[in-house]
């Protein structure tokens, strides 16, 4: 029991994917900066503004649901910590976990957005449910193809819905970005953590130029902090999981826990270098762009899987 | 200094308010966050909510119309809010003293932290304003 909740609140759940996220998104800042040709941020940044907004006062609009508008942020945090959890576990341990975990971080991974959802629209304001209703619009495009490539790392394992066996059979046949249905499902997964994480150039639900910050627009002190962390350890989290599913996930033996950062951080290097080199699509471009040539890209690659290849 | 405090003075998140302004104090304000001068090293970010912001950066003569808004913006604002006027305008009447449609300068309407003169005032000087405003927050 003491030992199921050190794993969720210290390791591998909140306080280290806490601790991660935010240096993170650190790196994320620094790396955008240097793209513009900027200094950037200190490294503490980000822990600064989260204590900053702890301090800060928490305004409930008059007219909106207090209960709903204050408790949609945790329900993000808890997602992202168990889910963290999961990952990190299958990777200490393969054998450690239960069957059909992956079939749970799946729909783990898709609560954030829907509190994100929940809360805009509780906040009873004009622009922060038009960022939810986009933010919907959002998750029903990029959920098939995200799906469908989830099915690849499956086939290949033979038929395996369980994390820890998908990351065995990396571990004694190669990864399976190497073969090449994974390698497309790969670029499809990239694309979709992009829409995921809701950054540019899928930040469509909180444009900051048009809706100001979409569904997060009155949100306020402690609970606005809750959400920011929500995000910056989903900026951690959806990476790890493309790092287990098609990357052979992380060897905690010597030398290759270097390696197995390297694969992170390259990850998280491509997701910035897609953020700062694309504009903002519109919300139509984006349904038509995933459930377009995205989700045919992924039958092609469930496909070839089918086959072998 | 306790540690909410210097949180606060380490990311400040802006506002920007510009009422009836001719624009010149609102370019210098883009000015001072463009790569040159960069404040985000110093952790200032500009919000487009009034509810996540910490500095109400207030620009422009203030009308009868603006500053209505002006104070609805303020106690909006999440506390601790800081108002920070910029500009002649902001911080006096300056040229419209006289002028019929002017409701007084920012600091007769809401409680002003810091006041950054000129007409307009250079990026430089708005970069000492706010390491006043630091200053006085931390009371050095």
């Amino acid at each position: 029991m003491l030992k199921a909740v050190f794993y969720f609140v210290v390791f591998p759940g909140f306080l280290f994917t806490a601790i991660i996220g935010l240096l993170s998104s650190w790196i994320d800042r620094k790396v955008t900066a240097r793209v513009q040709w900027r200094v950037g941020p200190p490294w503490w940044q980000n822990f600064a503004d989260f204590i900053k907004l702890l301090g800060k006062e928490t305004i409930v609009p008059k007219g909106s649901s207090r209960t709903t508008f204050l408790l949609a942020p945790i329900f993000g945090l808890a997602a992202v910590t168990i889910v963290s959890t999961l990952l990190w576990l299958t990777l200490i341990n393969p054998a450690s976990t239960f069957i059909g975990d992956l079939i749970v971080v799946l729909y783990l991974l898709t609560i954030p957005s829907i509190a994100v959802i929940i809360g805009g629209f509780a906040s009873k304001n004009p622009l922060a449910s038009l960022g939810a209703s986009r933010e919907m619009k959002l998750i029903l495009s990029y959920e098939l193809p995200f799906l469908l490539i989830c099915f690849v790392p499956v086939i290949q394992a033979g038929g395996t819905i369980r994390l820890g066996e998908i990351l065995t059979y990396q571990i004694n046949n190669g990864v399976i970005f190497s073969s090449l249905s994974g390698f497309l499902a790969f670029i499809v997964a990239v694309l979709c953590m992009q829409a995921k994480l809701t950054l540019v150039p899928f930040d469509i639900p909180e444009a900051e130029q048009e809706i100001m910050a979409g569904p997060y627009i009155e949100y306020s002190g402690p609970t606005l902090a809750v959400f920011k962390l929500t995000r910056q350890m989903m900026l951690f989290v959806v990476p790890m999981f493309l790092v287990v599913l098609f990357l052979g996930g992380i060897t905690f033996s010597g030398w290759h826990i270097l390696w197995g950062i390297l694969k992170y951080v390259i990850l998280l290097v491509i997701i910035v270098l897609i953020r700062n080199t694309n504009p903002r699509v519109r919300i139509d471009q984006a349904v038509k762009f995933f459930w377009g040539p995205v989700t045919l890209l992924a039958i092609v690659a469930v496909l070839l899987a089918l086959l072998g290849i | 200094m306790n540690i909410k405090l210097k949180s606060l003075t380490k990311s400040l998140w802006v506002f920007h308010f510009a009422s009836a302004p001719c624009n010149n104090c609102d370019i210098e304000i883009l000015d001072a966050l463009t790569p040159k001068y960069d404040l985000e090293r110093f952790g200032i970010l500009l919000v487009g909510s009034i509810r996540h912001a910490d500095v109400l950066l207030v620009t422009g003569m203030i009308t009868h119309k603006g500053a209505e808004r002006l104070k609805r913006l303020y106690e909006q604002a999440p506390k601790p809010c800081l108002v920070v006027a910029v500009g002649s305008c902001a911080c006096s009447k300056s040229i419209f003293k006289d002028s019929y449609n002017a409701a007084g300068p920012v600091d007769g309407i809401v409680p002003v932290s810091a006041y950054i003169p000129g007409c307009p005032p250079k990026p430089e000087a708005m970069i000492m304003g706010v390491v006043k405003l630091v200053k006085s927050l931390t009371g050095k």
